[in-house]
């Protein structure tokens, strides 16, 4: 009657394991999928960019996942691709409902979607930070309602929010990112409060700079990691029921610094 | 009536999750459609037929094994429909919307002086459920079950036709939707007596027995008299000690008899506290979850044993209502201490049994259990008297409800044991309750219910439901003859 497995709905030894990613085709996202097929979940990936869907299905089929040398032939056939746009809200009900039937049930969700177009000092653009309040925070907003649901009434799953140091402090660079990663922290923050009592737990991730396209090739910045570094670390903090994980560590005390700047002072050192 | 535009049913709550029976042994992920009044019902009906599917109905899940689950379909969730829709406190006649709760009716109706005339051992369930279930409670063999105080039901039958049934209009598709687990027809509405009290308490006086006999005679000497009675028995006793346990005989008060009427009959009153011990009640079941094993529970049910040796040289007390009906709801989410993951939990085996061989049959049930290693960590007797619905489970004799814990592991073997005492039941004419059932098979079924009103029921089935769209794991397990045909027809 029921499909569930037996085990425990945590994202360790993978096998058997079902995950959804959103937000799959490049970055973070597209490293968490080769690493959970590696490890031997069936993954659904969600994604806008139908070819870039297509090349992570074939190279897992493959089994030739450049980070994956582990991946056994039988592996085939674990990653699906699934083409969707975040930001279109009423379709995620129905979609979500296909995934978890043709993945036969859920242990494991990340939303790994956003955008941050790059915003000048000076620039006001309503149409710029609209899309990403749609894609960062209504998007998250739309799938993890559905997930939590359904987390909560079978009593486990893993639910993992990638969110950003940015969402730490109003910087002068990035107002609207930071605002939909604060919003998204806290979110997060009041899911797993909800869902404490069911046994779900709720992971936010707040990576540093992670070398991805988002980072749009700038130089000098500090501890930039790779995205299959920090897909390996995210899935760590995962599978121990980490609350709140900076991306590296190394984070957690340098925003506890940046946290502790009386506004006065932030405002005039223009980080 | 209402042929419905395709606008009513988009706008039908819908969601996608796991469902599963009471006792979390069995359960399925599927959607979910939350109709929220009678012509979502019919929209529902309406995007069933649409789309080739079946529907289940389900109230708020408290039969703990199949009943309100519908793996090949969509799940019916009536819960949404909780209006008090009339209240009537001189007749104490009250017309509720078929989600209403058993909590929701006695706090509407305590500060009145009013009390259910018949509530299970939890506030949760619905009065589409109970009806569907015909539920009884610790004063069955005195007032009957839930259908025996259910003036009249509407019924939305899967053409859109709501039909209003009671003795008289309709009488046999009435009886047949009381007790016939959904499948005629989803009941929006329910017409329900209450019962006056005097008083927010009862006396309660307990009686600790010694074995299973001294039980069975005390009850029955004070079946005249008492207006509830139940026993607790110590399934890990043996031998002389085999069926000991703690009884009570609960009595209303008369009018005069309690001083302060209007305070005790308060919902402040009848509050179950909010921590016992110290210990918040939401996290007690963790406290509970030590003792789920062997020797835990022997350990447990035998302090409760020699404390109501104690308990029951007193004088009698007085409980609240809530407190003495819904023992079940101190500790929210008890269950979980027997396991939170998917297909571990409880099974109940409620048997019903002519009191000629009650003896005989409820020992033997005890001794099949413990030959096969499974010793019920609670047994609950009670008391019965027969009723007019055709797919009835009651009889004049008495039940024996033993949960039993499910593990992955004992699951096969526990339901080996379960057809033994099935068969142990069977041959002595007792019946099964389809509320607390999770194994029945329909030649099972055939043993205890006439075939007339098996036919009856098959009959009222094509007449209403010709197309089969209301079916559920319970129906196409119980009643394979009926509704195996189309079992094709999955989402």
């Amino acid at each position: 009657m029921s499909d569930r497995s037996e085990q425990d709905a945590q994202p360790e030894a993978g096998a058997g394991r079902r995950a959804l990613v959103i937000g799959a085709s490049s970055g973070i996202g597209r490293a968490l999928v080769r690493q959970l097929a590696g490890e031997g979940y069936r993954v659904a990936a969600l994604a806008r960019r139908a070819e870039e869907l297509a090349t992570l299905e074939a190279e897992q089929r493959e089994g030739q996942g450049e980070r994956c040398g582990e991946v056994q032939p039988s592996a085939a056939g674990r990653v699906s691709g699934y083409v969707h746009d975040v930001r279109d809200l009423d379709a995620v009900d129905e979609l979500f409902e296909r995934v978890v039937r043709e993945l036969g049930g859920l242990d494991l969700c990340i939303f790994a979607a956003g955008i941050m177009p790059p915003v000048g000092e000076d620039e006001f653009d309503t149409h710029k930070d609209t899309a990403m309040i749609e894609v960062n925070l209504a998007g998250c907003v739309a799938w993890l309602n559905p997930v939590a649901r359904l987390f909560a009434s079978q009593r486990g799953g893993t639910l993992v929010g990638i969110s950003s140091v940015a969402g730490d402090r109003g910087r002068t660079k990035a107002p609207v990112y930071g605002a939909t990663k604060a919003a998204m922290n806290t979110y997060l923050e009041s899911l797993r409060n909800r869902l404490a009592d069911s046994g779900v737990h709720v992971c936010t991730i707040k990576p540093g700079f992670v070398d991805t396209a988002m980072l749009g090739g700038a130089e000098d910045l500090p501890w930039v990691i790779s995205a299959e570094i920090a897909a390996r670390r995210i899935l760590r903090a995962a599978r121990r029921r980490v609350n709140v994980r900076y991306v590296p560590m190394r984070w957690w005390w340098v925003m506890a610094v940046i946290r502790s700047i009386p506004s006065w002072l932030f405002s005039k050192l223009r980080i | 009536m209402a042929s419905t535009d395709p606008t009513t049913s988009d706008a039908l709550l819908k969601s996608y999750r796991y469902v599963e029976g009471w006792g979390m042994s069995v359960g399925h992920l599927g959607r979910v459609l939350s109709p929220r009044s009678v012509e979502e019902v019919v929209a529902a009906f309406e995007l069933a037929r649409r789309e080739g599917v079946s529907l289940g109905p389900r109230g708020t899940g408290n039969s703990y094994g199949d009943a309100s689950l519908h793996s090949q379909g969509h799940v019916l969730d009536l819960s949404r429909m909780r209006g008090v829709l009339s209240w009537d406190a001189t007749s104490g006649v009250a017309e509720l919307e078929a989600g209403v709760t058993i909590e929701q009716l006695w706090k509407h109706i305590l500060p009145d002086g009013r009390w259910p005339a018949v509530v299970s051992g939890t506030m949760f369930p619905t009065m589409g459920g109970a009806a569907s279930m015909n539920i009884h409670g610790k004063n069955h063999y005195r007032v009957g079950g839930f259908g025996d105080q259910t003036l009249e039901l509407d019924l939305v039958l899967p053409s859109g036709e709501v039909r209003t049934c009671d003795r008289e209009r309709n009488a046999e598709l009435f009886h047949a939707a009381i007790g016939g687990f959904g499948m005629l027809g989803v009941i929006s509405r329910v017409k329900v007596r209450t019962k006056r009290v005097f008083s927010g308490e009862l006396s309660v006086s307990a009686i600790s027995v010694r074995n299973l006999r001294e039980a069975l005679e005390i009850m029955e000497a004070r079946r005249a008299d008492a207006d509830y009675l139940v026993g607790w028995l110590d399934g890990f006793g043996t031998g002389d000690h085999l069926g000991r346990g703690l009884l009570h005989d609960a009595r209303h008060l008369a009018e005069g008899e309690d001083p302060e009427p209007r305070r005790t009959l308060s919902i402040a009153h009848q509050e179950l506290p909010h921590s016992i011990l110290g210990f918040p009640k939401s996290q007690l079941w963790r406290i509970l979850r030590l003792f789920n094993h062997d020797p835990g529970m022997r350990l447990v049910n035998a302090l409760k044993h020699h404390a109501g040796r104690i308990q029951g040289l007193g004088e009698p007390e007085r409980w609240t209502h809530a407190a003495f009906s819904f023992l079940l709801d101190y500790v929210p989410n008890w269950k979980w201490a027997y396991g939170r993951r998917g297909r571990r939990g409880l099974i109940q085996f409620q048997a019903f049994v002519p009191d000629a061989a009650a003896h005989e049959v409820l020992g033997g049930l005890f001794a099949d259990g413990r030959d096969a290693g499974f010793v019920p960590y609670l047994a609950v007797l009670k008391r019965h008297r027969p009723d007019a619905f055709p797919l009835t489970h009651t009889l004049d004799g008495w039940s024996l409800a033993l949960d039993f814990k499910v593990t992955p592991q004992g699951r096969e073997a526990l339901s080996a044991c379960a057809r033994r005492m099935t068969a142990r039941v069977l041959d002595a004419q007792g019946r099964f309750y389809f509320a607390k059932d999770s194994l029945l098979r329909p030649e099972d079924v055939r043993r205890f219910l006439p075939a007339e009103a098996l036919e009856g029921f098959a009959a009222l089935k094509r007449e209403h439901d010709p197309e089969h769209l209301l079916r559920t794991d319970l129906s196409r397990r119980v009643m394979g003859e009926w509704s195996s045909d189309q079992s094709a027809n999955s989402a």
